[in-house]
Order: C-alpha cells, then structure tokens, then sequence
C-alpha cells in the first residue's frame, strides 16, 4: 500500500488495483455478495462504495431475510383495503386518507440492540429516527407511544436497561413537544438480554401535502440539513478506517467513539417547525430522513426512485469531526438530518427559511441526466454506482423454515392439570397476586415521565386501551392508536398469535369509540439464520396478512428487527402490532373504565375455559404451554361495529378491554382508572375461576345508563354479540359477589407500588 | 385585548398557550424570540417547552433573547406577564422572579395533573380565582423544584408573594411547597403547572387553568 493515510480510494485507484484485498467479511458481506458488487461494477468496489453496499445490504436495510415473507402482505392488500391509502410499504411511512381532506400517517420501529447497549441513547434515537420518518412524508408528528420488553422484572440487568430507556424515551419526546399516548411495558424471562425497544409515530397532513422521496427533474438541487456529520454510529465501517490510516499518527491515535448515535432533541424540533415551514412555503419536491445508513442510504433510495442520476460532493458536507474518510461521512448516523431535493430557483428561499430556524443547510449535489450516482471528495470520484443495486437490487435469501420438533412438546405441555384456585379466599388471593404482577400492575412509573398534554389535543392517553388525539379542532375529527403483542401466545402458535395481538390492537383501537383503519407492525424475531425462527416469522406474517385481509384493513408499513438473540437462546416472537382507528368527532370518544356510579355493567363476548399462555398460568405457574385463546375475527368485527355504533349514538359511558388477566384484571382497572366501584355477579353456568382468568379473546366491558340497556341489548343481539348484564358501577369497592369484597384502596395499593417499589432509586 | 405568546427555538406549549387565549375572549398574537417587538400586546405569556434546548441551564439562553429585553422593560412597566413551566424558569433567569428551578427531588420527569392551592388570588393571573381554592391542573416537569434562599423565602411568604402550592403531595420537592410565585406588583407570576392544559375537559383533567388567562383581561382593563 502506498502512503494509504492520505490517499483516497477512487474509482481510478480501484480500477488500476483490482487485486487489492477488501475487508468485506469484517463489513458484514458474504464472499458471494462481495463478488456480486464487484460483478455490477465490473471492477473492485473503492472503500466507500463497500461501506455503501455493506450496510444497505445489510439485513436492517435490505430485508434480505424477510422480503420473500414479506411479499405476501402486497399479495393479500386487495383493491378496497387499498382504497384510503396514500402511501404504503416500501415508503417512509404508510399514509391513509382519514376524512375532511386529513391524511394520517403513522409507523412503528425498533431500535433494541442501541437499547440494550447504551439504553437512553438508543431509545432517545429510536424516537428520534421514527419521528424523522413521519416528517420525510410532510406530514406534522402529532403523538408516540413506546412499546417496551424487559427481562424479568427484577433481574438486576433489568433494572440497569429500564430506567434509561424509559428516560430516553421521554427525554428525547417530552422535548420535541409530542404526546405520549400509548405504548406497552411488557416483562418476561424471554427478553433477558435482548430488551426490544420499539417506537412509534402518528403524524398528521393535509393530503395535497404528501411528499414522498424521490429525487427528479434534472438540475435539482440536493440539500442536506440539520445536523452536522460526525463520526457517531458509524459501526462496521470503522475497519475501512483503520486499515486506512494504519501506521498514520493522526489516524491510529483518533478517538474511536462509541457506535450507539447519540441524540439532540432540541436540534430535532427545530428541524421539525422548519421543514413544515418549507413543506408550506412549496420548496421541497422530494425528501428523505438520514436514519440508518445515513447518506448512503439517503443518496441511493433519493436517487433509486426518481428519474435521473445524482451527482454529491462529499466535500459540502458539514462534518464535526476531522479526518473522516469518505467510507465514514457516508456511513455516518448521526442523528438530526434530512436531505431535501429541491428546484434551483427554490434554494435562497429554502435558506432563508433554514436560516430563519438557524438550522444549518448545505448543497452537497444535484439530480443529473443518466443513471448513476457519482460521488465525490477531494477533486476524485469516490463512487460511480448504479444507484438500484445499493438501495434495491440487495440480496434476496430464502433461508430455510423449519418447524422444530419441541414446538410440539410446548402445544402438548397444556395448561389444564395447574391447580387452580378455589372457593372465595384463594380466587380473592389470587386476584391481588395478579394485580401487582409486573405485566398487570399500573404503568404510571413509566408512563408519568412522558408528557401526555403538549398541543392540547390529547383526549385519551395511558392507561386508557388506546390512545388518541384530534387532529383537527373545527371538526373534532381524530385518531386513535393502540400497539398490543401478546408474545406467548405467539410463541404457542405463532399464526394464530400474531392474529390475536392483531386483534387486540384493533378491540382497543374500538375499544375508544374509533374505527380501525390501518395497520403497522414490528417484527421482533430472533435469529433468521435458525430455520425455527423462520417458520415463526413466517407463519405470523401470514397470520397478520391473512387477519388484515379478514378485517379489511391494509398494512401501511412497519419493519423488521431479527437476530434479537442471546447464542442459541432466541427471544419470545414479538410481532408487536400497531393499529389505528379514526373518529369523526373526538367529543364521542368513550373514556377508559367506570367513569359513573349506577350505570350497568356489560360483559360482551365469549368466555371458555381457555388458559393456555395467559398471564395467570405466567404468574402463579410460570407456565408456558398448550394452545393460545381461539381467534375468532369476525367476532371481533362484529365487536367493533356494534362500539362504533354505540359511540357515534354516545350510550356507552365507559369501556374497557378483555386482555391480559382476564376479566378480573379488566374489572380491577375499570374501577382503579375511572374511580368507581362496583358490584358484579359473575355469568351463570361459568366456573368462578374461568370467568375471572380466562383470556378468550373478542370480549369488552361497557357500562351504559341502566334506561339504556334494552336498546344496547337489542342492538348487540342484531350485531350477534353474546352480551351478559353482570352488574352496576358505583361505590367505593369492587363487590364480585361470592367472591370477594375488594375496596379499591387496597386494589390501588397492590397495583400501584409494583413498580416504583422495583424501580425508585430517588435518594428521598 | 391582544395577550403575545412567545416562541423560542424549542418551545412547546406556544399553540397551547395561544389556544388558551383564545379561550378567554382575548386576541391571541405570536411573538418571536429573534424580534425586539411586542407587537402592541397588553399582556404576555412565556410558554413552556425547552428553549434553546434548555442548554447551558433551563431558561438561561432564553432569558437573553432579544424578545426578553422587550418583555423586561414592559413588565417593569407594569405589563402583565405570566411564565408558564420553562417560561417560570426563564422570568426567574432574567430576574423578573426570585428563586431558581432546579431538578425534581425524584431525578425523573414527572407528568400528572396536579392539585395546587390558591394562596394569593391578588395577582393580575388571578383575580378570577379565590383564596384557599383549590385547582386541578397538569404537571409535567422535570426541574420543577423550586428553590430560594431563606430570606427570599421569608420574603415572599411574608409579602404574600406564594401564588400557587403544591397540594395532596409535593411531586418535586419544591420548598414550602411552592408552586407559583408573582412579582411584588403582582403583575408577573410564574408558576411549574400548565393551567394552559386545563381549559377544556376533552384535553385536560378540568377547566381550572382558564381562570388565569380570563383574570388577566379584568387586570390589564383595569391598569
């Protein structure tokens, strides 16, 4: 190698040295990718295009793993779910029409191994890039929500992840001035060392303000704004750099920093309030989030998906680091940034408008005729790619799926034979064990750190079953949200699991008064390399799709997170799904438990003697086997349909979702969330046990006015949902008679001290 | 009766503070950090948020905007001026307030709605509340504790100069329970709470917090 410290690799250098050896393994490549990049360029890759080719084709950018699974969403949309989408998978975020010239879009993300490593900058950024997502479709971020997975509760490694992801999570969010609306705090075994730290945004436009990302119309400038490029996040692509500069003072003794991005919120909502400017003023034809695989990404999917090729000048862009090497500014995740295509004429305004939000903004290219993406540094061409083969054209894999043989002993290991509590004072026993549980427990530890109130628009936050928030205040018109995974269930059956978290995103979604409308989901899965995990992943793909299409409701997006695994040891099957649900007016919203004393107490739905993954075989068991609750999706439709209506009439005054814990847990929330007893008799012909614990899915509590439950009555017979009249709100108590009286001090004592007990560590 | 609202790089609760406004009667107007104007308004809100990323110290870069020299010389003028969570941390930065707001004894941020008791209803911000009523509003802060040295305690106590306390709980360790503060005037109060975010029951846990933004009406027609 000659003097390689200062030497750049360009394309000429590749050319005139093709034998030179390429640590591609070291970047994550398989010797026949490698040979496939060399087979494009018809020569070897220079150091930055391999930095380029190794992370967009890395499993996190290029799906390589899951595209083939994938595919079978777009084969199941059919043309009506298609009907209100906008945008769909494949864009930065899924977008639907939702009424009054309103569109929404919205997407979940993972972001658990920077979680696990470094835990409030990683789930900080998590926020951070998914918030980028929402903004690169013009939209307005108007609400998040963080489904969170620990260990056990009180394993020590827990308590080290949990309080900075939760603090990560609202330092970064309460900062940007978006309500948290939702989430989930989910603790199990399963998750010990691969916490999953998943983020999701609502965002809000006026259709004709959709952009999308692509880069056309020859001329067109490329700016990149916001933050400046540093040596943050940059990973793998670190060994390109220490072979270059090996031997060289200055490069052997730079410091290496840490490969967890590290977050600005303040720099993030000022570049929020200044693209929205931009969006407004009509500067931007196309525009694109700097995310994973920063400029790399950015510069090939812009390019990839216009007209024209692009040309970039490494040297325009802004960099708080000395000494990065073209590999490295290309591969750079730091955080904060957007790159806008905009026209020449446009681009004092668009400064102006940069300037005004003193973010900084620089031309590094711009959309040229032909079909490549030409970079350069320094006066030489660094890259000279055809930008489809980095950000599209990756490696497709069809890895093998195996369905293990101990799956088998897991469904036969059934939950029948666990004693179970009899007679008054073991079932009253066993209902404050549950409720203390971590999984059942109140949340507030966590979710009393995120604000829930800034832009005034929240009308239901946690712990109500779904967020939601009104999107426009002359109409009332809003959406609501909820995320929900029951990973055991998936575990026990993963088609039929993914279906029931499915299901219970879209009850809660309905739950609120709203109607489901559309769906996203993060697939947390362990490693693809086991033919096992493939067949899990697999099989809920199919099971989402196949639900979705039952329901009539499109995926918009979502993404994929594998190797969440610990050697062989292979996390709980997370597909955590996100739904979202659109009100016409957030004033009919139903609020969250028994808001009224006198009311009536319905119980809608289907109790069996179904215990198989419940959180009650979990808790008093630590059992995990036999087969998940039934999905019954039309049940849950005819659900759905019969709370919209009863909404839009506004009879019903309280509501509350069947879930985890069954309906004892409901009832113990219905009370502790709305601040009012009750007195309930449990159905007749149901074992007391069965009809406290069960999880048998399709059920809703609702409370409406003792005159109106004939006409409630009339109206779920004629929607053929089984309804049992089981009691009436009020008091200071929860009275399940023949079982127990609980006052709800004691009720709120049990819940409520789970976690700050675990948790607090305020020196008082 | 034109009440500003002014927007730092990083504030929040602007369109909330502005919506309040709206909500008592008045004529909203935006104001911008960057400006040496104030556009003709009777009367100003500092909203809250995390100005300038509450870098350096929360309220402090604020606190020498070229807004805040406007706003300074007003309020020695007499003009009505209320801060609101980071706005309280930036009157007191700018010393239009005594005391300092320093992390929350709890380290975490804390959001909930908040019970406060009414000790002064004197003040321009609220005239339209009684004395010893109490109030529903929502918290949500993280150096939200409130702190002066004793002779500043004294004084504030003795002067009647406490607005606002904590009560059914002090969430961040504030001293005496100190919620809210007004200037000597009464003109300027500061306080942690939003009473922007309880001005209807659809948003907020009741409609407690419009009283300040209504009373400040009677006091500027009134000055």
């Amino acid at each position: 190698m000659t003097s390689a410290a200062t030497a750049v690799d360009s394309v000429e250098n590749a050319i005139a040295t093709p034998d030179h050896a390429q640590p591609f393994r070291e970047l994550g490549l398989k010797d026949d990718e490698y040979a496939r990049i060399r087979e494009i360029l018809g020569r070897r890759p220079t150091d930055a295009e391999l930095a380029m080719y190794a992370v967009m084709w890395s499993e996190h950018c290029s799906y390589k793993s899951s595209k083939v699974h994938l595919a079978y969403f777009g084969e199941t949309t059919t043309d009506a779910m298609r009907a209100k989408m906008l945008a769909g998978i494949g864009e930065n975020a899924g977008v639907i029409e939702v009424g009054d010239g309103w569109a929404v879009t919205f997407k979940v993300e993972s972001h658990n191994h920077p979680s696990y490593v470094e835990p409030y900058q990683g789930a900080a950024t998590g926020v951070g890039g998914i918030v980028r997502d929402i903004m690169a479709m013009g939209a307005r971020p108007i609400a998040v929500a963080d489904p969170l997975r620990f260990g056990p509760a009180d394993a020590p490694d827990t308590k080290r992840v949990l309080p900075g992801v939760v603090a990560g999570v609202g330092g970064y969010g309460n900062s940007l001035g978006l309500p948290n609306i939702g989430g989930e705090v989910v603790f199990d075994a399963g998750y010990a060392g691969n916490p999953l730290v998943n983020a999701l945004c609502v965002g809000a436009l006026r259709i004709e303000d959709l952009h999308l990302a692509f880069a056309s119309g020859t001329g067109n400038q490329i700016i990149l704004f916001g933050a400046r490029t540093g040596l943050d996040g940059i990973g793998g692509v670190s060994v390109l750099a220490s072979e270059t500069f090996s031997g060289d003072e200055q490069g052997s003794g730079r410091k290496k920093l840490p490969s967890v991005q590290v977050g600005d919120p303040f720099t993030e909502k000022v570049l929020i309030e200044c693209c929205l400017e931009l969006f407004h003023a009509g500067l931007v034809v196309g525009i694109q989030d700097l995310g994973g695989a920063g400029l790399s990404c950015a510069t090939s999917e812009l390019a990839s998906a216009g007209d024209g090729g692009m040309s970039i000048s490494l040297d325009a862009v802004p960099l708080r680091a000395t000494g990065m090497t073209p590999a490295e500014i290309l591969s750079s995740e730091s955080q904060e940034r957007m790159c806008a295509v905009v026209r020449p004429e446009d681009v004092e305004a668009f400064m102006a408008v940069c300037k005004k939000w003193d973010v900084l903004a620089s031309v590094i290219g711009e959309v040229t005729e032909g079909d490549r993406l030409v970079i350069s540094w320094q006066g030489e061409t660094v890259v000279d790619v055809p930008p489809r083969t980095v950000a599209h054209d990756g490696p497709v894999y069809r890895r093998p799926v195996q369905r293990s043989d101990k799956q088998d002993a897991l469904v036969a290991d059934v939950p029948d034979a666990l004693p179970r509590p009899s007679g008054p004072d073991e079932l009253r026993a066993e209902i404050l064990r549950m409720v203390a549980s971590p999984n059942l427990c109140s949340r507030a530890w966590v979710t009393d750190q995120y604000d829930r109130y800034v832009r005034g628009n929240t009308t239901s936050a946690q712990p109500a079953d779904a967020g939601m928030v009104r999107i426009d205040e002359s109409t009332g018109r809003g959406i609501a949200v909820a995320t929900d995974c029951n990973a055991r269930f998936v575990a026990l059956d993963p088609y039929s699991g993914a279906q029931l978290a499915l299901a219970e995103a879209y009850r809660n979604v309905a739950t609120s008064g709203a109607v489901p409308a559309a769906v996203t989901d993060c697939l947390n899965f362990g490693s693809p390399e086991d033919p096992h995990v493939m067949w899990q992943f697999q099989q809920a793909v199919r099971g989402i799709a196949d639900g979705c299409a039952q329901l009539g409701i499109p995926v918009t997006g979502g993404n994929v997170s594998f190797y969440n695994q610990t050697g062989e040891q292979a996390i709980l099957p997370t597909p955590v799904i996100g739904v979202l649900g659109v009100i016409d007016d957030v004033a009919k919203r139903v609020a969250s438990g028994f808001t009224r004393a006198g009311d009536a107490v319905l119980l809608l739905g289907t109790t069996r003697d179904e215990f198989g993954g419940s959180e009650w075989a979990h808790v008093v068991h630590g059992h995990l086997g036999g087969r998940p609750p039934a999905v019954d999706l039309a049940a849950e439709q005819r659900l759905a349909q019969l709370l919209a209506a009863g909404a839009a009439e506004g009879v019903l005054t309280g509501s509350h979702d069947l879930s985890d814990g069954g309906l004892a847990q409901a009832l113990v929330e219905a009370c502790l969330v709305g601040g009012q007893g009750g007195e309930i008799a449990l159905p007749d012909g149901l074992d007391p046990f069965v009809a406290l614990f069960s999880e048998s899915a399709a059920r809703v509590l609702v409370t409406v006015a003792t005159a109106d439950v004939e006409r409630f009555a009339a109206s779920a017979a004629a929607a053929g949902v089984p309804l049992v009249d089981v009691g009436r709100t009020g008091g200071t108590d929860l009275v399940i008679r023949g079982v127990s009286n609980l006052s709800l001090d004691e009720l709120r004592g049990s819940w409520a001290s789970t976690l700050p007990a675990l948790f607090d560590q305020s020196a008082g | 009766m034109k009440i500003g609202v002014i927007t730092f790089p990083g504030t929040l609760d602007d369109v909330d503070a502005l919506r309040a406004v709206r909500y008592s009667g008045a004529d909203p107007v935006e104001l911008w950090h960057a400006d040496h104007d104030l556009r003709g308004v009777d009367a100003v809100v500092v909203p809250g948020g995390f100005s300038y990323g509450d870098y350096l110290r929360a309220g402090a870069i604020a606190s020498i905007a070229p807004i805040m020299t406007e706003v300074v010389a007003a309020a020695r003028g007499g003009m009505p001026v209320l801060g609101i969570c980071n706005g309280f941390q930036i009157l007191c930065e700018a010393g239009l307030l005594p005391g300092a707001l320093v992390r929350n004894a709890g380290l975490h941020f804390v959001c909930r709605d908040q019970r406060l008791r009414v000790d002064n209803a004197a003040t321009a911000w609220t005239g339209d509340l009684a004395e010893g009523q109490e109030i529903l509003v929502p918290l949500k802060s993280g150096e939200g504790r409130f702190v002066a040295d004793a002779p500043t305690l004294e004084r504030l106590e003795g002067e009647g100069r406490v607005v606002f306390r904590y009560a059914g709980g002090n969430p961040n360790g504030a001293l005496s329970d100190i919620a809210g503060i007004a200037s000597e005037n009464g003109r300027v109060v500061g306080l942690m709470p939003h009473p922007e975010h309880a001005i209807d029951t659809l948003t907020g846990p009741s409609v407690d917090g419009l009283a300040l933004f209504t009373s400040v009406l009677k006091a500027t027609a009134a000055a």
